[in-house]
């Protein structure tokens, strides 16, 4: 893989555990859209092809040596990303939910607007997301519990379509949540007093595989991020206090 | 009573024996079986002290000294486990940025190896 090889240069991370189906679609999707674009898939040693399937779509793969969870493999993504020279990094699903074609309008809102973050979000618009009862229901609960943490609403919070420029990248690669990023990675950008924004994007179904979250997952994941979320409030705090 | 306090002595002394005797194979680290010593010398010196524990009973005010060993017993361990998990959280987040960074640079070892 090429280092950055001048401003406003963007890479494309894709995080991927078992996702040997889909991977090579969303790879030749964002090539057949942005022809050229360096993609990046961090294979979170997958039990699968994914590693190969992802090289042979023309991607350069990241091979974890253990699997570290979703947040410690974005996070490698975003060290390699940073040490080679990117001022904007978009974060994209390996199981295909993103559209592509959303890519450059959350490249354009980072260069344009000067946020540190850009959420693709679902639900910004009717753009006909649909989520299940439950994980519906937590969406809401988070909205309502980081309104007033983050001081403006958030309609995606879970989102994993996500882009950050170079000062958000520098945080990251030293303070990243490492299993459930999402939502602890908006109240980390709000200590930081950075600037998020959401941009309606579309959300299809995912391409291949299995989605691993359960009930007894989803309710271990709101226990999870609401602590983290606290921690981070508290590490918030601190900081005020201190200065 | 003096059953409890006898049981508990060769517990401890079970206990220090098994640490040791862990050190002495290398199955645990000097460092990390101080808290284990720690831990099981104070159990020895609260069976063997039948003064020492009722007044540490009367202090906490209970009646009955074997429960106040057995609250004892529970806020010392409850101590080295909270140890354990701050040193098992410092050694998961190490071998994580560890995991990563060799990630990254067999990542550039090989990219350098296919720009060859």
């Amino acid at each position: 893989m090429r280092r950055a090889s001048g401003t406003n240069d963007f890479l494309i991370v894709i995080p991927a555990f078992n996702e040997e189906g889909a991977i090579a679609g969303v790879v030749r999707d964002i090539n057949r859209v942005l022809p050229g674009a360096p993609v990046l898939v961090i294979d979170d040693c997958s039990e699968d092809g994914t590693k190969y399937t992802a090289k042979a779509a023309g991607a350069d793969v990241l091979g974890l040596p253990y699997h570290l969870g979703l947040g410690g493999c974005v996070q490698a993504g975003y060290k390699l990303a940073f040490e080679l020279g990117y001022d904007f990094v978009i974060r994209v699903d390996g199981d295909g939910q993103h559209d592509a074609a959303d890519i450059p309008r959350v490249l354009a809102a980072l260069r344009e607007t000067g946020c540190q973050m850009v959420i693709g979000s679902r639900f910004c618009e009717h753009n006909g997301a649909h989520t299940s009862f439950l994980r519906a229901l937590g969406i809401h609960l988070f909205r309502i519990i980081l309104r007033p943490i983050l001081g403006k609403p958030v309609q995606d919070p879970t989102s994993g379509f996500v882009g950050v420029n170079r000062q958000a990248l520098e945080v990251f690669t030293r303070s990243f949540p490492l299993e459930y990023p999402e939502i602890e990675t908006l109240v980390v950008l709000q200590r930081k007093r950075f600037q998020f924004q959401e941009i309606a994007c579309q959300m299809r179904p995912r391409q291949a595989g299995r989605s691993s979250i359960t009930p007894v997952k989803s309710l271990y994941y709101i226990v999870h991020v609401l602590l983290g979320v606290f921690v981070n409030i508290l590490k918030f705090d601190s900081r005020r206090r201190k200065t | 009573m003096d059953r409890l306090l006898t049981v508990t002595t060769l517990l401890s002394i079970a206990l220090i024996l098994l640490v040791l005797f862990s050190v002495r194979r290398s199955h645990i680290r000097v460092e990390y079986s101080v808290s284990w010593l720690a831990a099981s010398l104070a159990l020895l010196l609260l069976s063997r002290s039948h003064g020492l524990l009722t007044w540490i009973a009367n202090f906490l005010g209970l009646n009955d000294p074997p429960l106040a060993l057995i609250l004892l017993v529970f806020g010392l361990f409850l101590v080295v486990f909270y140890r354990f998990s701050v040193i098992i959280s410092d050694l998961k987040d190490a071998n994580i940025a560890m995991a990563q960074r060799l990630a990254i640079l067999e990542f550039q070892l090989q990219s350098r190896h296919e720009g060859d």
